[in-house]
């Protein structure tokens, strides 16, 4: 047991399905305190659908997910309502809500769900906002801000939740080349200050360099995990190869 | 015809039709408005039950849902019968203008009900979903979320559809509430010619419905940003 | 409520219920077809006419759908003998829904007229097809997939809102037969009921054969609900 909990997060066989297609086919995987880890793969390889079952939006329908040793029911809204409390996820279409301008799109969540004091919650927004270089958009409204601007407003979004752990799904995919250092930026600093991240992403080289341990999947299964090094340069399985290879040479 | 038409002109344009005119145009407006304001308010609320997802609401979501489609494939015509017959049953001595404005918002309420539906699945997927990975409740992604984002695109149709509704309520003339049509057959029975008659009436319904018309497709451009 | 419902009585007049249902479906056939001319040659006219016909054609939709259809029938039926035409009660009801609803069709077509996108048109005309070719294999395709949920829709509400118009005249579809049949033994509730049933049915078998039809022959995606 004891050797269990030193895991942060532990996902274990899980299967998953969206609608008749099964998208997840016995995933497995682990996720330690403090620790980066990046999931990598084709397109349709279930990566994104990793981070929506781990906060219940695509919930898994075998399997079990497991957080600081304990087990998560999706059916329960208590047992979900306490991993949405801890885990938060940053969208590929950053998913600002579009009603509200930036100051109410951080502090929604923290007010209304989290019910901090509203002095608290504006403090921590505007500390986090300018964090991630947006002091002086407090007032703008997504459609008003460029994509890297709106990504980064999403992340700034989900550390006011002050969530242990941080899901960024393919968070510079969506984005224009030009914006994506800027979105890249706030993720390395927020790597450096040991924020536990699982991190789904395109960007090879990022990859290679802000994670501890990269996670290979194809067609809804982990084909091969270790460190950046092994992947990349030694990659043991012929799959994990072939695709590296294909990506690096762009 | 011209002749005639000269001599019934002055007659019919005399100081009391015209005061019966403008009280029957006050008529028209009113329970159309009545009707509409309270069908739009039922309407959210049926809307608003489709959303709530869960196995306690289902009866109440099936019923929501019957009562949509069901007033949607009646004709208002046989509405307007089915609620005076009713309230005939139920509360003898009801007003016509009453029956009328029950028919009204039941009617109302099916077609807007449709409407806002239509409203609260604009709303892109992915910002409910992020709403909820962020512990919303239903309730609270409703209020914070739906309604906020998908009242623009709520409003300029059911605008459209209430102001489209003056003109059917011409119906309620059937069952004797002295509105405009009503008022209408009247002055004709009273021998004014139907050319005059008709062409008047439809002149009145003109000036009510096409400057409301023209608001709302201001409000339509003022509201898509 | 003491309103005993006498069923068993109000059922046996569903045969001549039924007989009005058919005439129901006749007069929004008839109405939809004369309707879609109408539409189609006015929303040609309004794109590809001169500035006066542009403008005549505007007037006609401005005015058409800016008043009831229910006067403007009766300004055919009392209004136009003044002038010495005298049509009879059908002739009357079908023309005034045809230029009615054909006013809200030239709208709905003209839409289709507009959406026909030019870099369709050259891509077809780079590809070496006669003017015919690209009319009937890229544009009336186009517009037809375009503007077909739109007008689906617009003849289920002229089986719904305009036919029972019939019944104001003394045309004896559906409505009108009930009004009749329920004064025989005074079953009024039971009798709109059923009639009411019949339209609901009319209007789903409507809506399930048009969907169908969309998705089998121009691949659209029409909802029944």
């Amino acid at each position: 047991m004891n050797g269990e909990t030193s895991h942060h997060l532990e996902i274990r066989g899980a299967r998953a399905s969206y609608g008749r297609a099964t998208v997840l086919k016995g995933v497995d995987l682990t996720l330690s305190k403090g620790e980066v880890v990046a999931l990598i793969g084709p397109s349709g390889s279930g990566k994104s659908t990793v981070l929506r079952m781990v906060v219940g939006l695509t919930p898994p329908s075998e399997g079990e997910v497991r957080l600081d040793g304990e087990a998560v029911n999706y059916r329960n809204t208590a047992s979900l309502r306490r991993v949405r409390d801890r885990i938060a996820v940053v969208f590929q279409q950053y998913n600002l809500f579009q009603n509200m301008d930036v100051l109410r799109n951080v502090t929604i969540a923290p007010l209304k769900i989290k019910k901090v004091p509203r002095q608290v919650a504006m403090t921590n927004a505007e500390r986090v906002l300018a964090k991630v270089g947006l002091a002086d958009k407090l007032n703008a409204y997504p459609d008003e801000l460029s994509g890297g601007q709106q990504q980064r407003v999403a992340i700034a979004r989900a550390l006011c939740l002050n969530p242990e752990i941080l899901l960024l799904d393919e968070v510079t995919s969506a984005l224009d080349p030009e914006l994506v250092n800027e979105v890249l930026d706030t993720i390395r600093d927020l790597a450096a200050e040991g924020m536990t991240m699982l991190i789904v992403s395109h960007e090879m080289a990022f990859v290679r360099e802000v994670s501890k341990r990269v996670i290979f999947m194809d067609d809804g299964l982990v084909v091969e995990a270790g460190g950046p090094a092994d992947i990349f340069d030694r990659p043991k399985k012929k799959r994990t190869g072939e695709f590296v290879s294909k990506i690096l040479r762009h | 015809m011209l002749e005639r038409l000269a001599d019934e002109i002055p007659r019919f344009f005399s100081w009391s039709n015209m005061i019966l005119l403008g009280e029957a145009m006050f008529i028209t407006l009113a329970m159309t408005l009545l009707g509409c304001v309270l069908g739009f308010a039922f309407a959210f609320v049926i809307a608003f039950t489709r959303q709530v997802p869960g196995f306690l609401t289902l009866p109440l979501r099936t019923v929501a849902i019957l009562f949509v489609e069901v007033f949607r494939r009646i004709p208002f015509l046989v509405v307007l019968f089915l609620v005076l017959f009713f309230i005939q049953a139920v509360a003898r001595g009801t007003s016509l203008f009453t029956v009328a404005v029950v028919s009204i918002c039941i009617y109302s309420t099916a077609y807007i009900a449709d409407i806002i539906r239509g409203g609260f699945e604009s709303v892109p997927r992915q910002q409910i979903e992020a709403a909820r990975a962020m512990n919303f409740s239903h309730l609270q992604i409703l209020g914070t979320i739906i309604v906020p984002q998908s009242w623009p695109v709520v409003l300029p149709p059911a605008v459209a559809f209430m102001v489209g509704f003056i003109k059917d309520t011409s119906l309620v003339s059937q069952i004797g509430v002295f509105e405009l049509t009503f008022r209408a057959r009247e002055l004709n029975n009273m021998g004014f010619s139907g050319m005059l008659v008709f062409g008047v009436i439809a002149f009145l319904y003109f000036a009510i419905s096409y400057p409301l018309t023209r608001c709302g497709q201001w409000l339509e451009k003022r509201l898509e940003r | 409520m003491n309103y005993t419902f006498q069923w068993g009585v109000a059922l046996q007049h569903l045969p001549g219920l039924l007989e009005g249902a058919q005439l129901t479906f006749i007069i929004g056939f008839l109405t939809f077809w004369g309707a879609s001319l109408v539409g189609l040659v006015m929303a040609a006219l309004k794109t590809f006419g001169g500035p006066v016909v542009r403008r005549l054609v505007g007037a006609y939709v401005i005015f058409f759908t800016n008043t009831p259809a229910l006067v403007q029938i009766w300004f055919l039926y009392f209004g136009l003998p003044d002038v010495g035409i005298v049509w009879d009660k059908f002739t009357c009801m079908l023309i005034g829904l045809i230029l009615n609803s054909g006013a809200y069709l030239t709208e709905i077509i003209r839409a289709g007229f507009i959406s026909v996108r030019r870099n369709e048109i050259e891509a077809a005309e780079t590809l070496g097809f006669s003017l015919i070719q690209q009319i009937w294999y890229v544009i009336v395709p186009h517009i037809a997939k375009t503007i077909y949920p739109a007008l689906a829709n617009f003849f289920i509400v002229i089986l719904v809102m305009g036919t029972s118009i019939g019944s104001v005249i003394g045309v004896q579809e559906l409505t009108s037969q009930a009004k009749d049949l329920a004064t025989v033994d005074y079953r009024y509730l039971e009798v709109f009921t059923i009639a009411a049933a019949i339209y609901v049915i009319l209007t789903f078998v409507a809506s399930i054969t048009l969907a169908l039809v969309g998705r089998l022959a121009f691949r659209v995606r029409a909802k029944i609900f």
